[in-house]
């Protein structure tokens, strides 16, 4: 396990920057830039590389996506967001279309934001490419197919010349795939989720997103830190407030960025990456959570630190 | 954990203290179960003063709480927080959730009169 690629970052439903807070930026950007001068192209981009990540970055608005690079020449990627899609651009312009690639592709559960790049996933049209869909829900190749039939979409799942293969994952049991040990977990979402735990070289990348933890079974907790144990990084779930994801939004399947602090304290898990944001955060709201979420880290400590990251589309994170 | 109840009027005052975790949640769920249950209790202010931590497994008692007392129209409040339990509380918005006060008198004041004399009298 060498490095953590993300793509899309969002829960629910892709969004995108609008003319309103792109103009608040450049307006924050202009006003701390009063009375400076810049004499060359490099000193604007020191200055642009220097301000705040909500001014001068985005979190970005593509659904689940997460590409894990294990060394091996195929590809290995969690869920089929409509962050797939820029993945797939981004493989075919670094092999061209005439190079056969292999693509592992896990998938957590079969809500729409999670499947919806495959249709758009440039790869699949390709004759010699492989693609093999890993999953724990007997649904998955009908769930695959049937948001590609008239009338939700132009062209279907025929149309692919890519070669498709489907392994089914049973939970609570380790794979060996693509030359990585995958723990798969049950996780509490509507229709089930499932998490996965991958492991090569003494390296651990848990992907555990969609997963509301109700804490109502005191093993739950122990449950989880197995799965989080000793990981290098923890991309987890925190959709909501701990207050939202107990009150209003229970049982809407998410979790919150104080129960995977927690989760990752008792784990004693490296890293944590806060994922799956909700679409109606703002940069500027997403920001505050990551550094509240660190705060709590802080003041929560119980050993070792635990790093605290918000995934955003385009990070790369070296394990 | 330890936990005391007094009454004040019909607003009942607890006082907890140490920290409010996975191991010592249900002792606090068991101090406050009886008292949300209680259509004599029309208001329940948490003192939680003498609190140095609580984690989510705690809050999720509060929340509980605040939902049975909501649903008989009854009110509920929290006083007194340490700087660190402030920070959890703001952090993940259960400052929201919760009426907070800097003191239980500032919370008696403003959840019943008649209580607040009692307090004072007491």
């Amino acid at each position: 396990m060498q490095r953590v690629r993300f793509w899309g970052t969002r829960g629910s439903l892709p969004v995108a920057l609008t003319t309103e807070s792109v103009r608040a930026k450049l307006t924050t950007a202009l006003r701390s830039a009063r009375g400076m001068t810049f004499d060359s192209d490099e000193a604007i981009a020191r200055y642009v590389e220097g301000l705040p990540f909500e001014i001068g970055g985005t979190f970005g608005g593509h659904t689940a996506c997460v590409q894990i690079a294990n060394g091996s020449s195929d590809y290995v990627i969690c869920d089929l967001g409509s962050g797939l899609r820029p993945f797939g651009q981004a493989a075919l312009a670094r092999h061209g279309p005439g190079v056969p690639q292999t693509y592992h592709l896990f998938v957590s559960h079969l809500h729409w934001d999670h499947i919806m790049g495959l249709p758009f996933f440039g790869p699949a049209y390709i004759p010699g490419n492989r693609l093999v869909f890993y999953g724990a829900h007997r649904e998955l190749e009908m769930a695959l197919r049937r948001q590609m039939e008239p009338p939700s979409f132009p062209v279907n799942f025929s149309t692919f010349n890519a070669s498709i293969e489907f392994v089914h994952l049973e939970p609570e049991m380790t794979h060996d795939v693509a030359g990585m040990q995958v723990t798969v977990k049950r996780q509490h979402h509507a229709g089930d989720s499932y998490g996965y735990r991958f492991e090569r070289n003494g390296r651990a990348v848990v992907y555990s997103t969609d997963s509301e933890h109700t804490f109502e079974d005191p093993t739950e907790s122990a449950s989880f830190a197995t799965f989080f144990r000793n990981a290098d990084v923890v991309i987890f779930d925190a959709m909501y407030s701990l207050a939202e994801a107990i009150s209003v939004k229970a049982d809407w399947g998410h979790s919150s960025n104080i129960v995977g602090v927690e989760l990752c304290q008792l784990a004693q898990a490296r890293h944590l990456c806060l994922f799956h944001h909700e679409p109606a955060l703002d940069d500027a709201a997403l920001s505050k959570m990551l550094e509240e979420t660190r705060r709590y880290e802080e003041i929560t400590r119980i050993g070792d630190a635990v790093r605290v990251s918000a995934a955003y589309d385009g990070l790369e994170l070296t394990l | 954990m330890d936990v005391i109840t007094r009454h004040f009027g019909k607003v009942a005052v607890v006082a907890a203290t140490g920290r409010v975790d996975q191991s010592s949640a249900s002792a606090l769920e068991s101090a406050l179960s009886p008292l949300w249950g209680n259509p004599d209790v029309a208001s329940l202010v948490l003192d939680f003063s003498g609190i140095e931590y609580i984690s989510s497994v705690g809050l999720r008692v509060l929340m509980i709480a605040a939902r049975q007392m909501r649903g008989r129209r009854a009110r509920i409040a929290v006083t007194g927080l340490q700087s660190v339990v402030a920070e959890i509380f703001a952090i993940s918005r259960f400052n929201t959730v919760l009426e907070v006060f800097p003191t239980v008198r500032d919370a008696l004041v403003a959840l019943s009169p008649e209580a607040a004399a009692a307090y004072d009298a007491a």
